[in-house]
């Protein structure tokens, strides 16, 4: 334990000492969220969204393919409850919930008004705006087209000044479409991404480079020792960085964080270990610093835009798409933005859980058995 | 068994791709032994000095340090090696005494003894006024006491050093070699490499290598007696027009200029002595003197390089 606990003595007061390591940890996110925070939002189309037809009629169907051919909505989910649709959205698998009432065809024989219910989902703004747009015109095209069919069976013009399809829209969890609802969630998981992988593979990196490394193995120093040394004082960072983030967001951006503060810790925690793991094993192939920074490189741009944090998933083609579900980040924003945002609990989580545990294992593996303490 | 060395080498090798950096060293070195290991650079002694240290791995062979036997059983034995590396290594932004702090927490000395011991060994690599200054803030020479203070740190019985006096002035080197002798009497066994001949005196015994190999070893002194009366000095003007001179005699193996003069290698002294004088005189040219020299370690290494896998050995 002796050999352990100066291991990381060590470690704390170096990175303590180095003015760039510093700057990286603690001034970059602050920079990086005052000016992701005021990002702009952009287009989108195909957004998953689930339906609830409770009408089921011919009526209901031809209202389902207006929003079809719109091209905003891809009909992904097909629900049974307000519940079901409700849990879709705030475990991210769909954006948008569309629900139609019993009544609704029987409403529109009698001549009168039925309404139509589209949630969105606020906590991406860019999605929402567009599909806020998009779920009026809809409806209103569809209810044109009734109203015209009808004029011309009745061969009249009375009675007609409502629409007969009433689109009510509702933003779930932003109503006002704040673009730092989106961003403040993902920029945790980038700067714990940047810290983690870039900070751990140099660290050691860096010891290999300015040839301590060479003083340090033929110390009886054990391997684990070595590497848990070097990981624990970014792990440190990373939960000092996730609160930081998290103080700016509320206080500054007034993003409220509606889900559970343990479960977004603990969940943070399992996110960290494949990024260590891919940290230390960049550090085994990297010879200096400079090489270590290229190889982040590859994996730190499809992450930031690959993972939905800036593009929403669905803008991506397809094969784009593919690139981006290989990232660990891609379920962590996910799990993030519902969490912080939609207030969502594990029990809505727990395929992207998943995915990062299995993430960590292959990634922690691969690293334990490529890490070795010698020269060579 | 106890062996009566503390360090021994059987057929080390150690390969990189197609280079044989070490080609089947076998070395051994004593109780209260100082070791020279003399090459030219790229002769492999950083690349065996690693492998001894445990920092390399072997590709085959094995070595045997106080009673230990690597690469099975490396961990056990790195208690008991120093080893001083010939790149600074030690952590430049930690202060001196943060340093020594380190290795001593490190190789889980107990604490009293540690600050102890730390003490002490400021005091003996004379740092004890820099112990609050940065590593990175230090003179070359005060660095490589640095690190010879924490290669110290755990009392190994076998000190390794690659290259120690590399980049240090003089005085420094003179203050390094007497700590180094201190050490010997305590019953330390000590492995120094060098490219620097006149160091090589120092040793109790030089191991020449060259191409991986140790090409001859043994005691300096003996060394230089098996180029007895086989070294002139000539001392002529102008040099260049003698150097040719010298060359062109049936009996010079080599010539090297040494400052103002010439030393030249010859098969017996006989001969060139007097013909050398007639030749300059024909050709015009101011002889000043010309006679033997005792050899230096460095005409043996040269001569062992040229005539490298001769029947030396």
């Amino acid at each position: 334990m002796r050999r352990f606990r100066a291991m990381i003595k060590k470690e704390i007061t170096q990175m303590l000492r180095d003015p760039r390591t510093l700057f990286f940890i603690f001034i970059m996110p602050i920079l990086q969220l005052m000016l992701m925070g005021y990002a702009n939002n952009s287009d989108v189309k195909n957004i998953a969204t689930v339906v609830f037809d409770q009408s089921n009629t011919a009526e209901s169907r031809d209202l389902i393919s207006a929003f079809k051919s719109t091209e905003y909505y891809a009909f992904d989910y097909i629900a049974t409850s307000d519940t079901q649709v409700n849990n879709l959205i705030q475990g991210g698998q769909a954006k948008v919930g569309i629900i139609i009432p019993p009544d609704y065809s029987s409403q529109l024989a009698a001549g009168k008004s039925a309404q139509v219910l589209v949630l969105i989902d606020g906590s991406d703004p860019t999605i929402a705006s567009s599909t806020l747009s998009a779920a009026q015109l809809a409806g209103q095209a569809r209810g044109a087209k009734i109203l015209a069919e009808t004029l011309s069976s009745r061969g009249s013009t009375l009675g007609t000044n409502a629409s007969p399809v009433d689109v009510r829209t509702r933003v779930l969890y932003n109503p006002d479409l704040l673009g730092a609802y989106n961003i403040v969630p993902g920029l945790i998981a980038i700067i714990l991404f940047q810290t983690t992988v870039n900070l751990t593979a140099m660290s050691i990196v860096r010891e290999r480079e300015r040839g301590t490394i060479e003083q340090l193995i033929v110390t009886p120093i054990r391997n684990w020792e070595l590497v848990l040394a070097k990981i624990i004082p970014y792990i440190l960072v990373s939960f000092a960085n996730t609160i930081l983030i998290l103080v700016i967001g509320t206080l500054w951006f007034q993003v409220p964080i509606r889900g559970s503060l343990v479960l977004l810790f603990v969940l943070t925690g399992l996110y960290l270990l494949p990024n260590l793991g891919l940290g230390l094993l960049i550090s085994t192939m990297a010879k200096t610093q400079q090489q270590a920074q290229m190889m982040t490189m590859p994996i730190m741009l499809p992450s930031m835009m690959l993972s939905g944090f800036i593009f929403p998933m669905a803008s991506l083609p397809l094969f784009l798409q593919a690139v981006g579900y290989m990232l660990p980040l891609t379920y962590f924003i996910i799990i993030l933005r519902s969490l912080v945002i939609k207030g969502a609990g594990l029990e809505l989580l727990i395929p992207q859980t998943f995915v990062l545990i299995g993430f960590s294992i292959v990634l922690l593996t691969l690293a334990a058995l490529r890490f070795k303490k010698s020269l060579d | 068994m106890e062996s009566e060395f503390l360090l021994e080498t059987h057929d080390l090798v150690k390969t990189f791709g197609a280079l044989r950096a070490v080609d089947g060293l076998n070395l051994q070195v004593r109780p209260g032994e100082m070791v020279g290991l003399v090459g030219p650079d790229g002769a492999g002694k950083t690349t065996a000095m690693r492998l001894l240290c445990g920092a390399l791995h072997a590709t085959s062979g094995s070595i045997r340090l106080a009673g230990y036997e690597y690469p099975g059983q490396i961990e056990q034995a790195r208690g008991e090696i120093g080893y001083l590396a010939q790149r600074f290594s030690l952590y430049g932004d930690l202060t001196v005494k943060e340093n020594l702090d380190f290795f001593g927490e490190i190789f889980e000395i107990p604490e009293k003894e540690r600050q102890q011991r730390s003490a002490d060994l400021l005091r003996f690599a004379g740092l004890s006024e820099f112990a609050e200054r940065p590593a990175a803030a230090l003179s070359g020479g005060m660095q490589k006491k640095l690190g010879l203070a924490c290669a110290l740190v755990h009392q190994p019985k076998v000190l390794l050093l690659d290259e120690p006096t590399g980049g240090v002035d003089p005085v420094a080197r003179q203050e390094f070699w007497q700590l180094l002798i201190g050490l010997l009497r305590g019953g330390s066994a000590v492995l120094v490499s060098t490219p620097y001949m006149d160091e090589a005196m120092r040793f109790n015994r030089v191991i020449f290598m060259n191409h991986g190999k140790a090409l001859t070893q043994g005691i300096p002194r003996n060394l230089m007696a098996r180029l007895a009366d086989r070294i002139l000095e000539l001392d002529a003007e102008p040099q260049m027009e003698a150097k040719a001179i010298a060359a062109s005699d049936p009996e010079v193996e080599d010539v090297h200029t040494f400052g103002n003069y010439l030393h030249l290698r010859v098969s017996t002294a006989e001969g060139p002595t007097t013909r050398i004088p007639a030749r300059l005189a024909e050709a015009g040219l101011k002889l000043n003197h010309l006679y033997p020299v005792p050899p230096t370690l460095e005409d043996v290494f040269i001569h062992l390089l040229e005539t490298e896998g001769a029947g030396y050995g």
